[in-house]
């Protein structure tokens, strides 16, 4: 059995573990909410974009001609998946989520003998799948400078992304995400960016007549690129808020559980505390009796 | 009222500015400004540097915007845009470092003509505005 200075040194080693705990959670609170913001902001212009090119898309006379990212290449044979992640660790499930549900999309790729590329954003997502798909990983990076997402980030992800489209490096590009959607509910998301998902059921019944100035195609051509580039913004404020919950709420849980540790390590310090006592009592009334 | 129709400019971080009792709106589309009134077609277009103008009653205001979408339909209008600023908040030191930053990206060799083009009529449309 543990000596009583040994559980002293034990509850106290606990407690300021519970202390760091209990500051990484008010932190993250607090950078919770910005984010949550920021995430609900930027919410009405990808909608908004998305919306601009649904309609686009349905007015669209020739889809023969139409743009290749709207399209795709024709071809389905190389999947490019950007994986977004965090920088930081100690955020509970955040980042295995995704990588979670990456991993099994890339199992779905590879069984079905196509091609996989990884694009990682974030180091965390990186440190997880280099193990595996380390050839597999044809880029990394990270916004370790960044404070806050910004969109200035997101166009830079883009473009990369864009340049390697018309390289004819990839045919079908695929983000994984975690969306936000309360402190303790984030799920995470697979969302196909090239060629573009339309739902086609809904763009029947509404057909508008557009005015276009310049012509169709040449707005779709100029409004795509920029599309991709809202979507990886939209995904990184969404991931942000998400990787703030996700700490939050696994900071509270560490903190719940060292109080736990630390009231059941009293509880033994006590009753060892006093079997001490009464082990020397007894021996001092033993002791008299003898006399 | 019945004149009036609504307006929303969103940039990627937020929603920048949400009206609904604007008269007129006077946006710079890629091929020349367009005024747009209620109950005008629906319309999609491009905007390139320039002034946004928005009437409402007798109140007049003016916005810079870089580069942007603009879809009316319904009776509303969307301006997505991804760089804007209110002409009344800024100052001449602000306008001036835009431009500088304009001017610097401007002499770099690798843009192509459209960028050129674009930046040379923001740099066109910043100037107009520091003499005024």
């Amino acid at each position: 059995m543990a000596s009583l200075d040994d559980l002293k040194k034990r509850i106290s080693s606990v407690k300021s573990t519970q202390k760091i705990t209990k500051a990484m959670k008010m932190v993250a609170a607090s950078k919770l909410r910005r984010a949550q913001e920021n995430a609900e902001k930027g919410r009405p212009y990808s909608e908004k974009m998305n919306n601009i090119i649904l309609n686009l898309s349905n007015s669209i006379s020739d889809k023969e001609n139409s743009p290749k990212l709207l399209t795709g290449s024709g071809e389905n044979k190389v999947h490019l998946c950007v994986i977004m992640t965090s920088d930081r660790g100690l955020c509970g499930g955040f980042n295995t989520n995704i990588i979670k549900k990456a991993k099994s999309y890339f199992q779905k790729i590879l069984e079905e003998k196509k091609d996989l590329k990884i694009i990682t954003v974030g180091s965390k997502g990186y440190d997880q799948l280099k193990r595996i798909y380390k050839d597999n990983i044809i880029e990394k990076i990270s916004f370790k400078e960044s404070k806050y997402a910004n969109y200035f980030d997101a166009d830079k992800v883009g473009k990369i992304i864009i340049d390697k489209f018309e390289k004819k490096e990839f045919d079908v590009c695929t983000i994984f995400y975690n969306q936000f959607k309360n402190v303790i509910t984030q799920i995470p998301q697979e969302q196909q960016i090239i060629p573009l998902k339309t739902s086609e059921s809904e763009g029947s019944s509404f057909k508008n007549n557009y005015e276009f100035e310049p012509e169709e195609d040449e707005i779709l051509n100029n409004l795509l690129p920029k599309n991709i580039s809202t979507q990886i913004f939209k995904a990184m404020l969404e991931n942000s808020a998400s990787e703030q919950g996700s700490r939050m709420s696994a900071m509270d849980n560490a903190t719940r559980n060292a109080g736990e540790m630390v009231d059941k390590l009293t509880i033994q310090y006590n009753r060892s505390r006093q079997a001490a006592i009464t082990k020397e009592l007894i021996e001092i009334i033993s002791g008299a009796e003898s006399l | 009222m019945s004149e009036n129709f609504s307006i929303e400019i969103v940039n990627p971080e937020k929603s920048f500015l949400s009206k609904d009792n604007v008269s007129e709106v006077v946006v710079p589309a890629f091929e020349g400004e367009i005024g747009i009134l209620k109950d005008h077609i629906s319309i999609i277009s491009f905007l390139k540097p320039g002034i946004i103008k928005i009437f409402s009653g007798t109140e007049k205001e003016s916005y810079f915007v870089e580069d942007g979408i603009v879809e009316f339909k319904d009776n509303s209008l969307s301006v997505l845009t991804s760089f804007i600023f209110n002409l009344k908040d800024s100052d001449k030191n602000y306008i001036s470092n835009t431009i500088s930053e304009a001017e610097k990206e401007l002499s770099k060799d690798d843009i192509d003509d459209q960028k050129r083009f674009l930046l040379n009529h923001k740099i066109e449309v910043l100037k107009s505005l520091s003499i005024n």
